[in-house]
């Protein structure tokens, strides 16, 4: 039971919004099921919200090594948590109550966003740029024709973004102009790089549909595995 | 930024400085930035995710506001009560009602997105290609059969159902080096976007930063 109800909600489920792709009247059940996902995501969120606070709350009452910035997580989340639930210090509250914009100019939890949350999270990816630099290095030796090919392609795309790339190949005449490094970097962009995509992309749909197929025929049941029985 | 406040251009200024001191080796303050990080971020996406679907979607849908003359969308309850069945998974002894919930969006998924993916990335991706090969200039004649031929043994490489020998070999390797292109030009993106992820860091901390820093110091 514990398994098979699950099994025929996953048959049904999927049965019914292929079917409802083909009855206009139906339509709206497709739209309703998306609702679903946003409701049930946030429950997911909350859960996921649980276990960091259950792990970094464990780490810091056990005080285990590096306990002090598990305190620092959980104390960040719930500044952060209270200021966006209670919309404290929110400008539009007075007005518009729980209606008000959350993210509305001048409230505590927008200018948290952006004294904390948007500048550390550009410079964490950004800090990727030397890593990437790193990488590439090691990456980027012509060791066979493959490597060769993404490698040119990569340098290409580069040089062709760039004042550089545009500057070092400007001497070319008109008749030759495809040569030109940010010509040649969009041609492989429109067309080469196009044919990748859309081997990728058609062999990406074709492998969602056999998937799909067996989650709603019923031979797919991995998700419902683990856990007791 | 532009309107932030000065205490809040100096905390992200000294966040910044905080995380780029990994360059130099891991450390504290580094380990400081990151868990504000991971906890105030945490918190952001639920905060934003309880606004914008459990408030707007579910309560302003059940309970409409007066006066704007919607009628209450029962239907909401169930995606409420399949959430409520999610946090069951906390409890040991009923967590395998935590697999409906988890049923539910996987059924779903694979029966909104068979036929949309098969449509759009599919269908639609095929008939693109299914163009005439001779065009007006040598130019688009070539990028029409550079398309045609990339994509066919872009195709074949993802065949693996029979072996990669003979012609059936030799178009799977030019399907290998189409692809190559593809993830030399992915690749040569990504490097731009953190090079001006960089440079938009580098731009505040000597303009915006520095300026508010000589201001409040």
């Amino acid at each position: 039971m514990k398994r098979t109800i699950p099994w025929i909600i996953t048959i049904v489920t999927g049965f019914v919004l292929v079917i409802a792709e083909f009855v206009p009247p139906w339509g709206k059940m497709r739209e309703d099921v998306l609702i679903y996902f946003q409701i049930i995501s946030v429950f997911a969120f909350f859960l996921g919200g649980g276990s960091l606070l259950k792990i970094n709350l464990q780490k810091v009452f056990s005080k285990r090594t590096d306990w002090e910035y598990a305190l620092v997580t959980v104390v960040g989340f719930f500044v952060m948590l209270a200021l966006g639930l209670f919309k404290l210090g929110n400008p539009e509250m007075a007005t518009a109550g729980y209606a008000a914009d959350l993210n509305a100019n001048g409230s505590w939890f927008k200018n948290l966003f952006d004294a904390v949350k948007a500048p550390l999270s550009a410079s964490m990816y950004s800090l990727l740029a030397f890593f990437i630099a790193s990488a590439s290095y090691r990456a980027f030796r012509a060791k066979n024709s493959d490597a060769t090919v993404l490698l040119v392609s990569a340098f290409i795309i580069l040089m062709g973004q760039t004042f550089v790339g545009v500057v070092a190949t400007g001497w070319m005449p008109d008749w030759v102009s495809f040569f030109k490094v940010e010509n040649l970097s969009l041609w492989l962009l429109a067309k080469a790089n196009l044919a990748g995509q859309r081997a990728i992309l058609i062999g990406i749909a074709l492998g969602i549909v056999s998937m799909s197929l067996r989650v709603i025929l019923g031979i797919e049941r991995t998700h419902l595995s683990g856990g007791d029985e | 930024m532009a309107d932030a406040s000065p205490i809040g251009i100096f905390i992200a200024g000294v966040l910044t400085l905080g995380i780029f001191s990994f360059l130099y080796k891991d450390n504290p303050v580094y380990k400081v930035c990151e868990a504000i990080f991971i906890g105030v971020s945490a918190a952001y996406w639920a905060v934003e995710y309880f606004y914008s679907a459990l408030y707007k979607k579910f309560w302003l849908g059940v309970i409409p506001p007066e006066g704007s003359g919607a009628d209450p969308d029962m239907w909401l309850w169930g995606g409420a009560i399949l959430g409520v069945l999610m946090l069951c998974r906390m409890i040991p002894k009923i967590n395998w009602l935590s697999r409906w919930p988890l049923a539910f969006i996987v059924g779903a998924t694979a029966g909104l997105y068979m036929m949309t993916f098969f449509v759009s990335n599919a269908m639609n991706q095929i008939a693109s290609t299914m163009q005439p090969l001779i065009q007006d200039t040598f130019l688009a004649t070539l990028g029409s059969f550079t398309v045609a031929i990339g994509t066919v043994t872009g195709l074949i490489y993802f065949f693996f159902s029979k072996e990669h020998k003979g012609i059936f070999g030799g178009a799977a390797k030019v399907g290998i080096w189409f692809l190559m292109v593809t993830f030399g030009a992915s690749f040569g993106y990504t490097v731009m976007s953190r090079m001006s992820l960089l440079i938009g860091r580098l731009d505040f901390l000597f303009s915006s930063w520095a300026t508010n820093f000589g201001q409040m110091f």
